[in-house]
């Protein structure tokens, strides 16, 4: 159904000569307007096609500043600020002064192929040069939003439990809604996953858990401080990912490794399954890495398609494009309802194969 | 395909973020929580056992009870049983003295009416004589007015005093 949806918003795009002016359509049907949708439409000219293409990618990927939304020809954005190391040094300045491809010190924003969208610089020969770039990225700036959200949730939980007496009375405010659901984690999926010493590795895997739950969250909210796609980026299903591939094979016992390299199998068989199960230790990591990734941003890129149903339509005459917005609105209420269901599963599936892995490594041979 | 690649900045700010995130909420977050979770599991696990045994207690009391109450109704069907055994036996005596009495004052009566109809007998008797005494002597004073009478008598008593011995004895 993804792949179907995604194929008719593309060939719709190619279809249509959809313009700007039409944002305005989709606020009064009530559905997000995606930020780049407007400000792509806007720079284009009226008979410009409508290009989803950069809508997507421009809402999915990475960006330095964090464009809101336009009204009129005002474009409402956040300006962040750019960290780099050059060839000359520490630079470090609003992200504004590179609007427009403008050039600020020696540094601007690439229009390459290779380099699309990041900050480069042009070395001696000319040639585009990525400098060490740790600048507060829209991506960072949400997971510094998001993650103070998250730290906040989680301390007002645990200062209810220090502030009261949990044994007398029940919980109240934050506390009811967060016990719940960390009861539901620590007993249920991390507890029954990890076997007998699951306390120390819990807490790891309720921060992933809530990690990843609120990003997902905050990613489905379409305007500022939420719409930013962060589980949906590699890198941050990257970090994690990473995290449980140390924990899982770092901290495991002697018979895990005993399982990989010598396993109870005839000796013929050996070599093979060595060979499969070493190439299982970096493929379940992998996956769970994968899986987050690929699921947000699929559903970034569903729910911004659906939308973009609306500008592509536009052009296509009154009754096409009135019933291709009916369609898009009931379309985009059921994506976002799905999303909110996915946000939560995918946090869910990633905990709890996180503490299976870390399970499944502790495990003890079974005393015949 | 740089969708695919990560991106060195944002790798390092996640990093640091993440550890960040999960050092504050592995130490003050999520302990604190869970500690509390599993000491009320605990807690209720206690108070459920608690009240099961106050339960079985609470049943066995009422066994108890009515054993008791069972045994205490046994107890009175047994008293009123021997009071009613012990009221039958004191009648019984009590009739049995009552017959044992009336019977010796009858007898007692019996020998009463005995001595007296003797005694009466035996004035009866004394009367008798002396009534047989004066009405003899009043024959005799009859029979003796005269000489020969007189004479006859002393006579026949004579004859008498030496008549055999079988004469004397009537």
């Amino acid at each position: 159904m993804v792949a179907a949806l995604i194929a008719l918003t593309l060939s719709l795009a190619l279809a249509s000569d959809a313009a700007a002016g039409t944002e305005d359509a989709a606020q009064d049907a009530g559905v997000p307007v995606p930020e780049t949708a407007a400000s792509e439409a806007e720079a284009g000219s009226e008979a410009e096609d409508f290009d989803i293409q950069s809508l997507l990618f421009g809402h999915i990927q990475d960006s330095y500043e964090w464009h809101i939304t336009d009204i009129g020809d005002k474009s409402i954005r956040i300006s962040l600020p750019v960290i780099v190391r050059s060839s000359t040094g520490w630079h470090c300045f609003m992200s504004s002064k590179l609007e427009d491809g403008a050039e600020y010190e020696g540094l601007f924003i690439s229009s390459s192929d290779r380099n699309e969208g990041k900050i480069v610089e042009l070395d001696a020969s000319g040639q585009e040069v990525r400098p060490l770039d740790i600048s507060i990225t829209k991506n960072v700036l949400a997971l510094m939003i998001n993650s103070a959200i998250l730290v906040i949730l989680i301390l007002a939980c645990a200062r209810w439990y220090r502030r009261h007496d949990a044994l007398g009375e029940a919980p109240s405010g934050v506390a009811a809604v967060l016990e719940p659901v960390i009861e539901m984690i620590n007993d249920d999926v991390i507890k029954d996953s990890v076997g007998p010493d699951y306390a120390k590795y819990s807490p790891y895997l309720l921060t992933v858990f809530f990690f990843i739950l609120i990003n997902n969250l905050m990613g489905i909210v379409p305007f500022f401080p939420g719409g930013a796609n962060v589980t949906g980026n590699i890198t941050i299903t990257f970090v994690l990912a990473l995290i449980t591939f140390l924990l899982v094979n770092l901290t495991t016992c002697r018979h895990y490794w005993k399982d990989i390299f010598w396993p109870d199998v005839p000796l013929w068989l050996k070599p093979i399954i060595v060979l499969i199960e070493i190439f299982g230790v970096f493929t379940k990591p992998f996956a769970l890495m994968i899986r987050l990734f690929a699921n947000i941003m699929a559903g970034h890129s569903l729910i911004l398609c659906v939308v973009a149903i609306i500008f592509i339509t536009a052009k296509m005459g009154a009754a096409i494009a009135g019933s291709m917005t009916v369609v898009s609105v009931v379309f985009g209420v059921f994506m976002d309802c799905l999303e909110l269901l996915v946000a939560f599963i995918q946090a869910y599936v990633f905990t709890m194969l996180s503490a299976v892995f870390i399970g499944l490594a502790r495990e003890r041979p079974e005393k015949a | 395909m740089s969708l695919l690649l990560p991106d060195s900045g944002l790798l390092f700010w996640m990093v640091l973020i993440f550890a960040i995130v999960v050092f504050i909420l592995a130490k003050f977050g999520f302990p604190v929580i869970t500690r509390m979770l599993e000491r009320r599991k605990e807690y209720i696990d206690n108070s459920l056992r608690l009240a099961k045994e106050a339960d079985a207690k609470m049943g066995q009391m009422m066994e108890e009870q009515a054993r008791m109450i069972a045994q205490a109704r046994e107890e009175q069907n047994r008293i009123l049983k021997e009071a009613a055994q012990a009221r039958d036996s004191i009648v019984q005596k009590a009739r049995e003295q009552a017959q044992d009495e009336a019977r010796k004052i009858l007898e007692e009566a019996r020998v009463k009416i005995e001595t007296e109809k003797e005694s009466a007998l035996r004035e009866i008797r004394s009367q008798v004589a002396v009534l047989s005494v004066k009405v003899a002597e009043k024959v005799i004073r009859q029979n003796l007015s005269t000489d020969k009478a007189q004479m006859d008598l002393v006579s026949r008593m004579l004859d008498e005093v030496t008549a055999p011995k079988a004469g004397e004895k009537n």
